[in-house]
């Protein structure tokens, strides 16, 4: 046996592990699972809930009089660990028969049913029938936000989404209110969410096991105006949703689908089928452009310029700081998101070239999050009161669209994207992961500073999944910091830094999400599963290596949209189209 | 009343309790309990400064506030009543007493008299088992209630008010 391990048999098989491990993770590491349901732990991330709420885990450890949470003990020396004794399976199944006494039974058309960890474990642990009454079944009025739907009567209280909602994001919306069986989870004096800070980054709903938080459904709707024979429908599809949506039609994580995705979307019935990462591509001209501006005022000796410049792509992000750091507005790029950048062009620039009026083109985003469903609302990105982005659906939600037509995933041929607005370098397909954003904007933003060629257009110092990254970038003699944080957690501790005169940085960038937009709140349930994630963020970087143009500067119809229509990044008509403004939200 | 805006007297007060436990949100139940006892009750808007002094969402002070009977986030009558409801006292009758109370003032529990001058709770247990049952008003203990009485001790403290 190693030196300072520690040495414990679990089902009589014998386990090395560290100190500090828990039982739970021992049982995991020589393949045993144990059945957990509060529990939630993304490895390498600031993402780990273990409050021992729930009691699935529970264990039988020799010597101890009560059962032990495998998730909240750890392991000791010569510990005599059974996970599945009689006594332990009959006191699961209790535990899980009196969480189901006081959660409705209405399976059928509960949005969560095929996906619910506790359907699946009340399957798994053979529950058939429901001997306990019930205490006092609350009941709680549905919170349906623009974003996320909130029925209480469903939740279980793991509390899960209030550690993701205070510990990880730092957001503070969502809480335990209450005692007993007048406990639910969510926003101070019973407000709902649309009154609260909440900034709709949809972690909460990411990691609930349950259908107490749920994204809003959009599908109704879209099928309604697919029907209508006087909308032009168009689609822009964001790079997150490209790798992951094949998850749920049984990829392999990490899957790229691009080409059956666009085909599924013509199917549907879509009259045209755009590439959100062609706004990503007008995004980095926009944002680079900026970023090089407010350098050059700094290089100069000009003292009132504002730096670090932070990124605003991610609209969690943006709701964020408007609510929290109200004394900080100026210092985000004032470049609109992708998702508004393609709306915005596509209800001007290319209406005006295909000569259809604004008010019958409908503009549906099909994106990894739950806050675009929010961004598409508000009121500075519509013209007359008709928004620039009709509305947002989810991966998940396209994925039970395609799965409800019948338009069987794996038979699709590929397809290509739309042409002009369908046209996309490799820089804007890495938007979809932390640092992508910084590393597209880098490779524009070094041609246009040295006016030199990049041989190497691989960052590899701005990638990973750690929280909180920086780099040192040689512009041709100038030294570039950049920072990246993603998780609104990491994201805060960057602004108090920048509030505080401590920040060194020129360029941050930021995502509310944990690993960017490929674990946002719109994404096909990882479980707490890690490696789904990383094959996400490879798959980008992979699609990336592919394509034979990557740098944003260079997509052709990026130049042709400023040659025909925009003049310049930065132009007057750029501003107005593609830029927009902050408002403090701050209660 | 619950909605109405604090004063200027009782923001500072609020500050001042804040202060003196150095905006520490460790301090929260400390400070709650001070507040409690200056202002007589929680409203939202003092939670919401309690928050801001601590530097804490205001969710988290709410969830204290709610969970803990000892907090309200309703002004409590000149005369708070409080009905055992432990296990000695529920057996020797006090759902009959809470019953009458209830008649007699004309309110539910955790409501208070539109005069302000009774406000009714259950409590479980004042360590007075071999009084059951047992009902406090203004801090002042009453045992082996019978419910026909409940009537002239209630108007004992009206007359006082």
């Amino acid at each position: 046996m190693e030196q300072n391990k520690i040495n414990l048999t679990i089902d009589g098989r014998q386990v090395s592990v560290n100190p500090g491990t828990t039982i739970l993770e021992a049982a995991k590491s020589c393949g045993i699972d144990i059945p957990t349901l509060c529990h939630i732990h993304l490895e390498g991330t600031c993402v780990n809930s273990h409050p021992a709420s729930c009691r699935m885990c529970v264990v039988e450890v020799a010597g101890r009089r009560n059962l032990a949470p495998a998730c909240a003990t750890a392991c000791m020396e010569g510990m005599e660990v059974h996970t599945s004794s009689l006594r332990v399976l009959k006191a699961r199944r209790v535990i899980l028969e009196l969480i189901l006494s006081n959660h409705p039974h209405d399976c059928l058309i509960c949005p969560k049913s095929g996906n619910c960890e506790l359907q699946n474990l009340a399957r798994r642990l053979k529950i058939n029938e429901t001997p306990f009454d019930g205490g006092e079944r609350s009941c709680h009025p549905i919170d349906k936000s623009v974003s996320i739907v909130r029925d209480m009567n469903k939740c279980i209280l793991c509390r899960r989404c209030e550690t993701m909602c205070n510990d990880v994001q730092t957001v503070g919306a969502i809480g335990a209110i209450g005692r007993g069986f007048e406990t639910t989870i969510g926003p101070a004096f019973g407000l709902k969410l649309s009154e609260s800070e909440c900034t709709y980054c949809g972690q909460c709903v990411a990691v609930c096991p349950v259908g107490a938080l749920t994204e809003v459904d959009n599908t109704s709707r879209l099928i309604k105006d697919l029907a209508n024979p006087d909308k032009v429908c168009i689609v822009q599809v964001a790079p997150a949703v490209r790798v992951a949506i094949g998850e749920e039609f049984g990829y392999p994580a990490g899957t790229i689908v691009t080409g059956k995705l666009v085909t599924a979307l013509k199917k549907l019935g879509f009259d045209y089928v755009f590439d959100t990462d062609f706004a990503a591509d007008l995004t980095i001209m926009e944002e680079g452009t900026e970023l090089l501006g407010r350098l050059q005022r700094f290089l100069s000796g000009d003292k009132t310029v504002k730096l670090p410049i932070l990124t605003s792509c991610c609209p969690a992000w943006v709701n964020f700081f408007e609510h929290q750091f109200p004394d900080m507005l100026d210092i985000p790029s004032t470049a609109r998101s992708p998702q508004q950048m393609f709306g915005s062009i596509a209800k001007t620039y290319w209406a005006e070239k295909m000569g259809i009026p604004r008010e019958k083109i409908v503009v549906v985003s099909i994106m990894p999050c739950l806050a675009k469903k929010y961004e598409c609302g508000r009121d500075e990105f519509k013209v007359d009161g008709n928004p620039d982005v009709d509305y947002s659906l989810t991966t998940r939600e396209l994925a039970e669209l395609i799965k409800e037509t019948n338009t069987e995933h794996e038979v699709l041929e590929d397809s290509e994207f739309d042409a002009p607005l369908g046209e996309s370098t490799g820089a804007s397909v890495i938007f979809g992961a932390t640092g992508g954003v910084m590393e597209a904007a880098l490779r524009t933003a070094y041609e246009l500073h040295t006016g030199k060629t990049l041989d190497k257009v691989d960052f590899r110092e701005v990638r990973g999944l750690e929280g909180m990254r920086s780099a040192s970038i040689d512009m041709d003699g100038f030294e570039l910091k950049v920072g990246i944080a993603h998780g609104l957690g990491n994201a805060r501790k960057m602004l108090e830094d920048i509030r505080s005169g401590k920040s060194e940085y020129h360029a941050i960038e930021i995502m509310a999400c944990p690993g960017g937009c490929i674990g946002g709140g719109g994404q096909p349930l990882h479980h707490g599963n890690i490696e789904i994630l990383n094959a996400r963020a490879r798959a980008l970087y992979d699609a990336d290596k592919n394509k034979p143009l990557r740098k944003s500067h260079e997509n052709p119809y990026i130049k042709k949209l400023y040659e025909e229509f925009l003049g310049e990044p930065l132009s007057e008509k750029a501003h107005a189209l593609l830029h927009t403004n902050y408002f403090n939200k701050s209660k | 009343m619950e909605n109405m805006k604090l004063s200027c007297a009782a923001i500072a007060k609020v500050k001042e309790i804040c202060e003196n436990h150095n905006n520490d949100a460790g301090e929260l139940i400390n400070v709650l309990h001070e507040t409690q006892n200056t202002l007589g009750y929680l409203p939202r808007e003092v939670q919401e400064l309690v928050a801001k002094n601590l530097n804490i969402p205001v969710n988290r002070v709410n969830g204290v506030v709610s969970f803990y009977a000892f907090f309200t986030e309703k002004p409590k009558g000149k005369h708070p009543i409080s009905i055992c409801l432990g296990t000695a006292c529920y057996v020797r009758g006090s759902d009959k007493v809470l019953e009458e109370v209830k008649k007699v003032l004309g309110i539910e529990v955790g409501e208070t008299t539109p005069d302000g001058v009774f406000s009714l709770d259950c409590l479980r247990c004042v360590g007075a088992c071999g009084l059951a049952p047992v009902m406090t008003i203004s801090g002042k203990v009453f045992g082996n209630v019978d419910p026909k009485n409940i009537r002239k001790i209630i108007e004992s403290f009206e007359a006082e008010a």
